[in-house]
């Protein structure tokens, strides 16, 4: 058995499904091993199919695969919903003597084990802990020293006192005894433990983390699914570094704070998923034209209208990149990866700033809800670098004040980026407006004036592709002659996918874009290869869209819109048939 | 701040384009004049307006301003505010963009009680889209899009601004230049959300709302034996639909200002070379 392994547990959301998964996912971290967490959850608080799937090695990991080695079924349903995962060497950890599960059927080969998992944590002191029974009895079946465990319920239950905590950790060894004691067997799992230090964070939290190191001091949100956990790991952790989270009313009103704040001198963001894109979309226009550097986040989730609210999707590229009525100079930027949410979060705040524009910062439901472990120094807060932009203080106000003693905010430098005298500023008082507007952010129809505001506002964004490097991430052959592109988080699956790919003598470039606007050129690369593949989580192929219309020349897709992200064997698969000239499971009919 | 200032200093060189006549004029003048006599100066006050005419003050007054989208400049202000709880923010608004498209915002603003000023300029119409009906126009008054009269009653923003939890209520008239002035200054002087509805009649397209009909009909309640910190006695003044009154329906005392409640006692517009100190606690908090 090889040292990968797949791990869940399942039941009915309110059952503590996902505290429990985290609790054995941090033991695992903890015991120096990679985590790769995923979750399957429905649009409810209470009742309905949920799970919590963990999936760990010695070397890192990157991605989900349709393979189930130890499944935790609380539910009956929880043992169908995975049935397509499970093989011969799996095994099922189930409460047998519970009225719901007395009728199990395990399917093909698989082992069950029953283990009275509420009848256990009664004798511990409490039905309640029938999860972490069943953690104890995966740690038997696992060869995982339950000691690691320990430190996570600590972390887990300390607040609720020291007795709580025991009573936990005697629920996991009464799990462990019991398999021990009633199957004693070696079912061929071995963890490895080793003394690497990690972190498990999700994309989120990675995102929440950026923005603090990057000096975000105001951030104003409406909570939705899946971008919620922005704000709540803000929310007590900003006031530390002298910031304020505001719950808004609605999203109308939480970018129009956040804008507010901005202009105040604050770094300041917002973050929501696509409908609440759509509503704050009015705003993008006035943010671009005052010229208020705002990082604005979208974390997709399937849609249209209310769509799939936990569901994976990448929907959203057309309304980031064109969203808005008139035309708004912008930047689009998503993170491919989980340690990538952090570091293109900084990037987004000195973007806004340095080009006094509005910045969004695409996500997605699956980097969102995803686990991983990194080594600490992955996020090196010594390499934060903060870059205010042209920012003027009261001795450098004077040269930047017209003939008449008027600051001019709106000036219309060749670089198009104007001076920024944060209110305070003696002599800087300005006016600014969403209207068209002069040098001095004064409504004006004049047709000289609106080409010279047009084009200024437009030229921030050739200064910004001159200065900055909005480059791709490359993997694979650089010679070969498949090309696959993809944007946001298919990045793991692709490069697992793609060595399992090699493995067979499959020889392919990949190519990973981190921008959406601007983006690097890929004209070079596509006319360099027989076959260009782009990877989305879309129906309709918005990125490749954008390759073709960059590049002028057509592209093959694979898309997948059912909600679920993509898998790396599930991907090679697709690729395979893609190359043999099949048409995938779902591609795009066009 | 300087004790020089004098309200001229928060004029701009640009000639405001609305109607002669219009009660936008004094509205204006009596802001102007409450904030150089609360000892501010253009580099410390932050005017935020939305959309119709009286979004256009931003552009006629000098100082920080913005100029947003409609009906969301209450958002705009507390962000202001917030951010930097040293500058004096005054926001201004229209019936309708108060009261209509930024209902929702009026009553969480109030509720959250930053402290700021809102000054809304309400001449129960839609002025600068040529006349049609707005939420504080009378059931039966007529207009181009409801030539029966909008068949509704008009929002009572004071009412609605009690119900939310509004720790400053006052009513004013700008063509009363002198009580106008007072009553914006104590609105910026009150330790919260200061909410003002002035009387700004449109002189184009309100013939009912008129000068005459306020001149007539207001009564200031410095004249009567209201007390403004009984909120009982508040609650009957502002239901009374048939009144127009003048002056501070509703103060709080003790009011104390959303920011200050949450602790936020500087500017927020400092920011270090790299990640703040301490931020690598924030990566080991994930072990």
């Amino acid at each position: 058995m090889p040292d990968d392994l797949n791990w869940a547990i399942g039941g009915e959301a309110g059952d503590g499904i996902d505290s429990t998964g985290k609790i054995f996912a941090q033991a695992l971290s903890r015991a120096g091993r990679h985590v790769f967490t995923s979750k399957d959850f429905a649009s409810r608080i209470r009742g309905g199919y949920t799970a919590y799937k963990v999936r760990t090695s010695v070397d890192r990991v990157e991605s989900v695969v349709d393979r189930l080695d130890i499944l935790i079924a609380l539910t009956e349903r929880t043992i169908h919903e995975n049935e397509d995962e499970l093989h011969d060497d799996s095994v099922i950890i189930y409460d047998g003597e519970r009225s719901t599960m007395q009728d199990v059927e395990v399917p093909g080969d698989a082992t069950a084990l029953e283990v009275p998992l509420k009848r256990l944590a009664e004798d511990a002191g409490g039905a309640i802990m029938l999860n972490v029974v069943a953690l104890g009895a995966a740690c038997e079946v696992t060869n995982f020293p339950i000691e690691n465990l320990d430190e996570s319920l600590e972390k887990r239950f300390g607040d609720k006192g020291e007795a709580i905590v025991e009573n936990n950790k005697t629920a996991a060894r009464k799990g462990q005894e019991y398999v021990r004691e009633e199957y004693d067997h070696d079912f061929g799992f071995d963890l490895e433990c080793t003394d690497a230090d990690y972190v498990l964070l999700n994309g989120d939290e990675a995102i929440g983390m950026g923005a603090l190191a990057a000096g975000c001091k105001f951030y104003s949100g409406y909570p939705i699914t899946p971008a919620t956990d922005v704000m709540e790991y803000l929310t007590g952790r900003i006031d530390q570094f002298g910031g304020k989270v505001v719950q808004a009313e609605d999203e109308l009103a939480a970018i129009n704070m956040a804008l507010g704040a901005a202009r105040a001198g604050a770094r300041s963001m917002t973050a929501t998923s696509g409908p609440g894109i759509d509503l704050m979309t009015e705003t993008f226009g006035l943010v671009a034209t005052s010229e208020t550097p705002l990082v604005i986040c979208d974390v997709m989730r399937s849609g249209p209208s209310t769509g799939m609210p936990t569901k994976q999707e990448q929907g959203d590229l057309n309304l980031t990149l064109y969203g808005g009525h008139g035309e708004i100079p912008r930047f689009v930027v998503a993170p491919t990866t989980i340690s990538e949410c952090f570091w293109k979060t900084v990037e987004a705040f000195n973007l806004a700033e340095k080009y006094q524009t509005p910045v969004f910062l695409v996500s997605d439901l699956a980097l969102a809800v995803t686990e991983q472990t990194f080594p600490p120094e992955t996020f090196d807060m010594d390499e934060v670098e903060i870059d205010r932009g042209k920012v003027v203080d009261e001795e450098e106000v004077d040269a930047w004040l017209d003939e008449k003693g008027r600051f001019q905010a709106h000036f219309a430098a060749a670089d198009g980026i104007s001076p920024r005298a944060f209110p305070g500023t003696t002599d800087g008082a300005h006016m600014t407006t969403g209207l068209e507007h002069d040098e001095l952010g004064r409504r004006t129809e004049d047709q000289e004036v609106r080409i010279e505001q047009v084009d200024k506002r437009q030229q921030k964004v050739e200064t910004a592709r001159e200065q900055e490097d909005f480059d791709y991430r490359e993997f694979g052959d650089p010679d070969a002659d498949t090309l696959v592109i993809s944007w946001g988080s298919n990045e793991g699956a692709l490069r697992e996918g793609l060595d399992l790919l090699d493995d067979e003598g499959y020889d392919i470039r990949f190519i990973s874009v981190p921008y959406i606007f601007p983006r690097p050129d890929l004209t070079d690369e596509v006319q360099a290869a027989e076959d260009v593949i782009v990877v989305e989580c879309n129906a309709t192929g918005q990125f490749a869209d954008v390759v073709e219309h960059d590049v002028l020349q057509r592209v093959d897709r694979i898309n997948k819109y059912d909600g679920v992200r993509f898998k790396a064997d599930e991907l090679a698969e697709e690729i395979k048939q893609q190359l043999a000239g099949e048409a995938g499971t779902q591609e795009a009919t066009q | 701040m300087s004790s020089d200032v004098r309200f001229t200093d928060f004029k701009s060189d640009k000639q405001p384009t609305w109607c002669p006549g219009c009660g936008d004029f004094g509205t204006m003048n009596g802001m102007m004049k409450a904030l150089a006599e609360t000892g501010n100066d253009p580099d410390n006050t932050f005017v935020v307006a939305g959309i119709g005419c009286s979004g256009k003050i931003g552009t006629y007054m000098h100082s920080y301003a913005l100029h947003g989208v409609h009906g969301r400049a209450l958002p705009v202000g507390i962000g202001v505010k917030m951010a930097n709880p040293e500058l004096e923010v005054m926001v201004a608004g229209g019936d309708g963009d108060g009261y209509s498209i930024g209902a929702g915002h009026f009553i969480h603003a109030v509720r959250r009680n930053v402290d700021m000023s809102y000054v809304v300029m309400d001449n129960r119409i839609y002025g600068l889209t040529k006349g049609q009906a707005s939420p504080t126009s009378r059931e039966d008054f007529e207009t181009a899009t409801t030539p029966d009269g909008p068949g509704q009653p008009p929002v009572n923003p004071k009412a609605l601004a009690l119900a939310s939890g509004a720790t400053f209520i006052a009513q004013s008239f700008s063509s009363n230049a002198q009580r106008h002035a007072e009553i914006v200054k104590q609105a910026i002087e009150h330790d919260g959300f200061g909410f003002v509805n002035v009387y700004s009649p449109c002189v184009t397209f309100n013939d009912v709302d008129t000068y005459d009909y306020f001149r007539d009909s207001i009564v200031d309640l410095a004249d009567t034996d209201h007390d403004p910190s009984n909120r009982d006695q508040a609650k009957d003044k502002i239901l009374e639909s048939d009144k127009e009154y003048m002056g501070v329906l509703y103060q709080d005392d003790s009011s104390v200002p959303f920011e200050e409640r949450e602790g936020i006692e500087a500017p927020m517009n400092d920011v270090p070379d790299g990640a703040p100190e301490g931020a690598m606690d924030l990566v080991r908090e994930f072990y």
